[in-house]
C-alpha cells in the first residue's frame, strides 16, 4: 500500500484548491465513506468511484506526476471536490492497493503519458520574419512615445513639487496609466498606478514616491536606451516595460523544492496572480514560476510546498535570472527530505543587493534565512540572527506582506528558538512564506 | 533597516527638493531642472537598495518551556489541521446537508481523545487551536490543555489570546501555588475575575476549608453579581465545610445570594439548614395525608423560601413545594414507616387532596439537587410507560436530569427502552445526557427506530436532531451494520415523494461520520 509514491500532506493537497468552498468541500469527502474502488497505479495515479447524490457515481482520476484531474462530475472548479477528496483519502493511506487502472481511468491516463511523449513546438508553422519584425518595431514605436509622455508628466510633477499630491489625488495618475496601456506598455501602467497610491499611504510618502518616481525614470531612461545595454539587461527591460520574452530560456535541470506558493488578486479584482518559488535542490537555484487565472478562476498550476519535483525549468531572459517556466517533468513529486540550509539576515541583504545589479527594479529575493529567532512586536516583528545582534523587519504593509496569522505560526513553530524560514527579502524588509520546524524537513506553509 | 547613513547624507535634501518643486528652488544644489532631481533620486535609490543593512535586534523572548509530552502521529495532526480549517465551515442550509460529514462536530471529540492520550499539539497548529478555543468555549478547556506551554507563550504576546491566561488550563505558572499564602492573597486582591474563580477552585481543591476563608476575606466588599458567581463556583464539589459560610450568606443582602446559598445548603443533607427544611417538611407531608404549611414565616424566609408565588399558583402549594425541594430525601422513609422511594411515589397519599402532582415535582427537584439515584429511579418509574403515566413528571427535560443523576449504563438501557415503546421523536433531550459512545444497546435502538421511520415514509430531516447527534454519539463499531441502510430503495407507496433517496443519503452521511470517527481514532493510537 505504498506503491503510489511517498504521500502528501493533507495541507499539501488542499493547497492544490481553487477556493475555501473547495477546501471545505474536499475536506468532507476526504473519509472513505463515499468512495469504491480506489485504487493507485505505482507509476503515480490514483483513482476512485464518488457516491454523489445521483444514481451513478463519479469517475475520478488524479495524475500525481501533473498533478491533473479528471472528473466526471459537472462542477467547473478546477481540481474539484471529488479530486481534492480522493488525494485527502490518499494521504490517509485510505486508497486501495496499488493496481492496474480501470478502464474509465486508463484511458485518460494513457492520453496524457502520449501527449508528454509527443516533443514540445511539434508544429512548424512558417514563420513571417518580415512581419514580426514589423510589428515589434511598431510596438516600440508606441511604447517610445509612452516613455517620452511619461517623462513629460514626471518632469512636471517633480517641477511643481509633490507637495500638492496628497490633495492632486489619484485620477490623473489613473488617466497617465491609461496612456500607458494605450501605448503597450503594461509594466509602465503597473508602476504608474502604484505611484498615484503612495501619497495616501501614510508617514514618509515623500520619500517613498520620490523614490518610485525615479527608479520609474529609470525604467524609461533605460527603454529609451535599450538598444545600447548589454541583452541581459536589455532583457530585464523589456519585461518590466511589459513586452513578453522573446527568445528560448536557459533549461535547467535538477530537483525542485516547491517552497511558497501563494495568490494575489490585482487591485480590479480581474486578474489573479500565483506565484510558486521553488529552488534547485542540487544547483540552489531559485526560480518563480508565474500563473495567472481570469476573474473567478483560480490559476490552473498548482504545486503544493514541500513536494520536490524531477523537472526542467526553462528560465527566461532577464529580470535577474528569476522568472521560470516548469518544462518537462521526469518523476513523480515526492515530499522533500532535506532542509535547504539557511543564510544570515545580511547575506540575505547582500543577495538581493547582488541581484539588483542585473535587475535594478526589483522588489525582493527569494532567500532562505536560518538560523533566526522571529521577534514579534507590537509595531512590527523581527526576523533576528540567532547569533549576533543583527535582526531583517518584516513589512506589516506593501503588495508583499502576507497575513500576521502566518507570522503567528511562525512563532508558534519557533517557541522562542532558531527556526529556518523562506521568504522574499527586499527593501522593506523580509516577509516569511514558508518554515521548517527544528526537528521535521516538512516546510509549513505560513498562511 | 539602515539607511539614509554615511555617503546617503544628501537623501533628505533631494526629498525636500523634490516635496517644494524644482520651479521653487532655482539654481541650487546638485537637482536643478527635475530630471537632474530624478537622476540622483534614482542613483540615491538603487544604491540605498544595494547597500542595505540588517536592523539592530529588539529583545528576544523568552524561549517557550519545553512540552515533554508526544506530538500525535503525523496522520492525526493532519487531521487536526483538516478539522480546524473547517472548524467555521457552514453545512449546507436547510433539512438537507447531503452525503459529507459535518467536521465541526468532530473537533471536540479528536481533542478529546488527544487529551487522554496526553498529547501535545504541533506548534504550527497551535495558533489556529487558540483561535478555536477563541470562538468556542466549549472547546476551551481541552484546546488549551492541548496547546500547553507553547500557547500560553504565544497568549502572552498576542492580546487576542489572553483569554488563554486567564482561563485555568493546568496554570503552568500563571497560577501561584496554592501553599504560598502571600501569593494567593496577592491574586486574590488583585486579580481578574476569571483568574480568582479559578484561584478560589485551586484553593479548595487543596483545602476544603481554606476557600471559604480567602472568600470571607473579601465577601463585604464584593459586587452582588460577583458574590453570586462565587457562591456558584460552590457548586461543584460542595461538602460540610462550606456550610457555615453558606450559612453565614443567608442574611446577605442580595436576594439572590441568599437563594443561592440555601439551595446549595438543601444540597447538604446534612446541614442545619437542611434539618430545618425536612422538619417543616415532615410536619406538612406524610402517610395520612398533606397539610401545606398556613404561613410563611420568618424563619422559612431566612431559609430562602420565596413567599411570593409566581402568577397563576396558589400561594401555600407554592411554599409546600420549597420545603418538600429543600428537604433530605433520606427523611421520608422513617416518615412513611421504612418504605422505599418506589413506594413512597406509589402511595395514594395525597392523592384525595390532589397534592400529587406538586408533591412529586417537588420530590423530583430535590432528586436532581441532592443526586440521589434510587429516587430518581422511582420517579422515573418504568421507561415503557407512557411519559403522561410516569409516577414523577412527565417532562422530559425534568426526566433528562434525573437521568443525570444515575449510572451511564443505567441512563443507556432506560433511553433505550423508552426509544423502543415511544420511537425517537421525544428522545432527544434523554439522548442528549447518555455517555458517549452510545452503548451498543442504545446505538441499537436508535439505528432501528431510525429505520422504523424510514419505512414509515416519513423525511428523515424529521429527525436531523437525533441524526446528528448519532453522527457524533453512535459508536463507530456499527458502521458496518449501518452500510445496509444506505442503498437508496424504491420509495415505498404511501412514503413521502423521494424520501427514499433522503433516507439513504442521511444514512451515507452517518456511515460516512462513523467512519470518519473510526479512522480519526486510530489515527490517534500512539504507534
Amino acid at each position: 500500500m505504498t506503491d503510489q509514491g511517498d504521500r502528501w500532506t493533507a495541507e499539501q493537497v488542499l493547497d492544490l484548491a481553487p477556493d475555501d468552498a473547495s477546501r471545505k468541500a474536499g475536506g468532507r469527502l476526504g473519509g472513505a465513506g463515499p468512495w469504491l474502488q480506489t485504487g493507485g497505479s505505482a507509476s503515480g495515479s490514483v483513482w476512485g468511484l464518488c457516491k454523489g447524490s445521483g444514481s451513478k457515481p463519479y469517475r475520478t482520476v488524479v495524475d500525481l506526476t501533473g498533478p491533473a484531474y479528471k472528473c466526471s462530475c459537472p462542477s467547473r472548479k478546477f481540481p474539484c471536490k471529488h479530486a481534492l477528496g480522493l488525494l485527502l483519502l490518499w494521504s490517509a493511506e485510505g486508497v486501495g492497493e496499488p493496481d492496474e487502472a480501470p478502464e474509465w481511468a486508463s484511458q485518460w491516463l494513457a492520453d496524457r503519458a502520449a501527449k508528454a511523449a509527443r516533443p514540445p513546438g511539434g508544429r512548424a508553422a512558417p514563420v513571417d520574419e518580415e512581419g514580426a519584425r514589423k510589428r515589434a518595431e511598431r510596438r516600440a514605436a508606441r511604447i517610445g512615445a509612452g516613455v517620452t509622455e511619461l517623462e513629460q508628466r514626471l518632469a512636471d510633477l517633480l517641477r511643481g513639487g509633490l507637495a500638492g499630491q496628497e490633495q492632486a489625488g489619484y485620477a490623473g495618475w489613473e488617466e497617465t496609466a491609461a496612456r500607458m496601456v494605450d501605448a503597450q506598455a503594461p509594466g509602465l501602467a503597473g508602476r504608474v498606478r502604484e505611484l498615484g497610491t503612495i501619497p495616501s499611504c501614510g508617514p514618509g510618502w515623500p520619500a517613498r514616491m520620490l523614490e518610485e518616481a525615479a527608479l520609474l525614470h529609470l525604467l524609461d531612461r533605460a527603454w529609451l536606451g535599450v538598444a545600447g545595454l548589454p541583452e541581459e539587461l536589455a532583457a530585464t527591460v523589456r519585461g518590466r516595460v511589459g513586452l513578453p520574452a522573446s527568445g528560448e530560456g536557459e533549461a535547467v535541470r535538477d530537483r525542485w523544492l516547491v517552497l511558497a506558493q501563494y495568490d494575489t488578486v490585482s487591485p480590479d479584482g480581474r486578474l489573479t496572480t500565483r506565484r510558486i518559488w521553488l529552488r534547485g535542490l542540487a544547483g540552489g537555484r531559485p526560480a518563480l514560476v508565474l500563473d495567472f487565472g481570469p476573474p473567478g478562476r483560480p490559476p490552473g498550476l498548482a504545486l503544493p510546498v514541500g513536494l520536490v519535483l524531477e523537472a526542467e525549468m526553462r528560465f527566461r531572459p532577464g529580470s535577474a535570472g528569476l522568472r521560470a517556466d516548469l518544462g518537462e517533468r521526469f518523476a513523480a513529486a515526492v515530499p522533500c527530505a532535506e532542509v535547504p540550509a539557511g543564510v544570515s539576515t545580511g547575506a540575505a541583504l547582500e543577495a538581493y543587493g547582488a541581484a539588483l545589479l542585473r535587475d535594478p527594479w526589483l522588489e525582493s529575493w527569494p532567500v532562505v534565512l536560518g538560523p533566526v529567532v522571529p521577534i514579534p512586536g507590537e509595531l512590527g516583528w523581527q526576523l533576528a540572527d540567532a547569533e549576533g545582534t543583527s535582526a531583517l523587519p518584516v513589512p506589516l504593509t506593501g503588495g508583499a506582506s502576507r497575513s500576521r496569522g502566518g507570522l503567528w505560526q511562525l512563532a508558534a513553530l519557533s517557541g522562542g528558538g532558531p527556526v529556518t524560514v523562506f521568504g522574499e527579502c527586499g527593501h522593506r524588509g523580509f516577509t516569511p512564506l514558508a518554515a521548517w520546524q527544528p526537528d521535521s524537513t516538512e516546510p509549513v506553509a505560513l498562511s | 533597516m539602515d539607511k539614509g547613513d554615511e555617503g546617503y547624507g544628501d537623501w533628505e535634501e533631494l526629498v525636500a527638493a523634490a516635496l517644494l518643486g524644482t520651479e521653487r528652488r532655482r539654481g541650487g544644489g546638485p537637482a536643478g531642472s527635475p530630471e537632474a532631481l530624478l537622476d540622483a533620486a534614482a542613483v540615491h535609490a538603487v544604491r540605498r537598495r544595494a547597500g542595505l543593512r540588517p536592523a539592530e535586534a529588539g529583545p528576544r523572548p523568552e524561549p517557550a518551556p519545553r512540552d515533554p509530552r508526544p506530538v500525535p502521529p503525523e496522520a492525526a495532526g493532519r487531521r487536526l489541521a483538516q478539522l480546524l480549517a473547517g472548524r467555521s465551515g457552514p453545512v449546507n442550509g436547510g433539512g438537507r446537508r447531503g452525503t459529507a460529514p459535518d467536521l465541526t462536530e468532530l473537533l471536540p471529540q479528536w481533542l478529546a481523545a488527544a487529551g487522554r492520550y496526553g498529547y501535545r499539539a504541533p506548534a504550527a497548529l497551535v495558533p489556529a487551536l487558540l483561535d478555536a478555543a477563541r470562538a468556542r468555549t466549549d472547546l476551551r478547556p481541552q484546546a488549551l490543555a492541548l496547546a500547553g506551554t507553547r500557547g500560553l507563550w504565544l497568549a502572552r504576546m498576542n492580546p487576542d489570546w489572553r483569554f488563554a491566561l486567564r482561563g485555568g488550563s493546568g496554570g503552568a505558572g500563571e497560577l501561584p501555588a496554592v501553599t504560598d499564602p502571600e501569593a494567593v492573597e496577592r491574586l486574590w486582591q488583585e486579580g481578574l475575575f476569571a483568574e480568582r474563580v479559578v484561584l478560589l477552585g485551586a484553593v479548595r481543591a487543596h483545602e476544603a476549608a481554606a476557600a471559604p476563608r480567602l472568600l470571607a476575606t473579601t465577601w463585604a466588599t464584593e459586587r452582588a453579581e460577583d458574590r453570586l458567581m462565587f457562591l456558584d463556583s460552590l457548586r461543584v464539589g460542595l461538602s460540610a465545610q462550606d456550610e457555615p459560610f453558606l450559612e453565614a450568606a443567608l442574611g446577605d443582602r442580595s436576594r439572590n445570594v441568599r437563594a443561592t446559598a440555601a439551595e446549595l445548603l438543601s444540597a447538604l443533607p446534612a446541614s442545619a439548614l437542611a434539618g430545618r427544611m425536612a422538619e417543616r417538611a415532615l410536619a406538612c407531608v406524610g402517610p395520612e395525608g398533606v397539610t401545606p404549611p398556613a404561613e410563611c414565616d420568618a424563619g422559612m424566609l431566612r431559609d430562602g423560601v420565596v413567599k411570593r408565588p409566581p402568577a397563576g399558583r396558589g400561594e401555600r402549594a407554592w411554599w409546600l413545594g420549597q420545603l418538600v425541594e429543600a428537604a433530605p430525601l433520606s427523611c421520608w422513609r422513617e416518615r412513611f414507616g421504612g418504605l422505599g422511594p418506589a413506594e413512597i411515589v406509589a402511595l395514594p397519599v395525597a392523592e384525595g387532596d390532589g397534592w400529587t402532582e406538586e408533591l412529586h415535582a417537588a420530590w423530583c427537584r430535590a432528586a436532581v439537587r441532592q443526586r440521589d439515584a434510587p429516587w430518581s429511579r422511582a420517579l422515573l418509574g418504568p421507561a415503557s410507560a407512557p411519559p403522561a403515566a410516569g409516577p414523577g413528571t412527565a417532562s422530559l427535560a425534568e426526566r433528562a436530569k434525573l437521568l443525570e443523576t444515575l449510572p451511564h449504563a443505567e441512563r443507556a438501557e432506560w433511553v433505550a427502552e423508552f426509544i423502543r415503546a415511544h420511537g425517537l421523536s421525544e428522545a432527544f433531550q434523554l439522548l442528549g445526557v447518555c455517555g458517549v459512545p452510545w452503548a451498543e444497546t442504545l446505538g441499537r435502538a436508535v439505528v432501528d427506530a431510525l429505520d422504523t421511520a424510514r419505512d414509515a415514509g416519513s423525511y428523515p430531516w424529521s429527525f436531523s436532531g437525533v441524526m446528528g447527534l448519532a453522527e457524533r454519539c453512535l459508536d463507530p463499531a456499527e458502521a458496518g451494520r449501518l452500510e445496509a441502510l444506505t442503498t437508496a430503495a424504491e420509495d415505498l407507496p404511501d412514503a413521502a415523494p423521494g424520501a427514499a433517496a433522503y433516507w439513504a443519503e442521511a444514512f451515507q452521511r452517518l456511515v460516512s461520520t462513523l467512519r470518519l470517527r473510526a479512522a480519526m481514532l486510530a489515527e490517534l493510537t500512539p504507534a
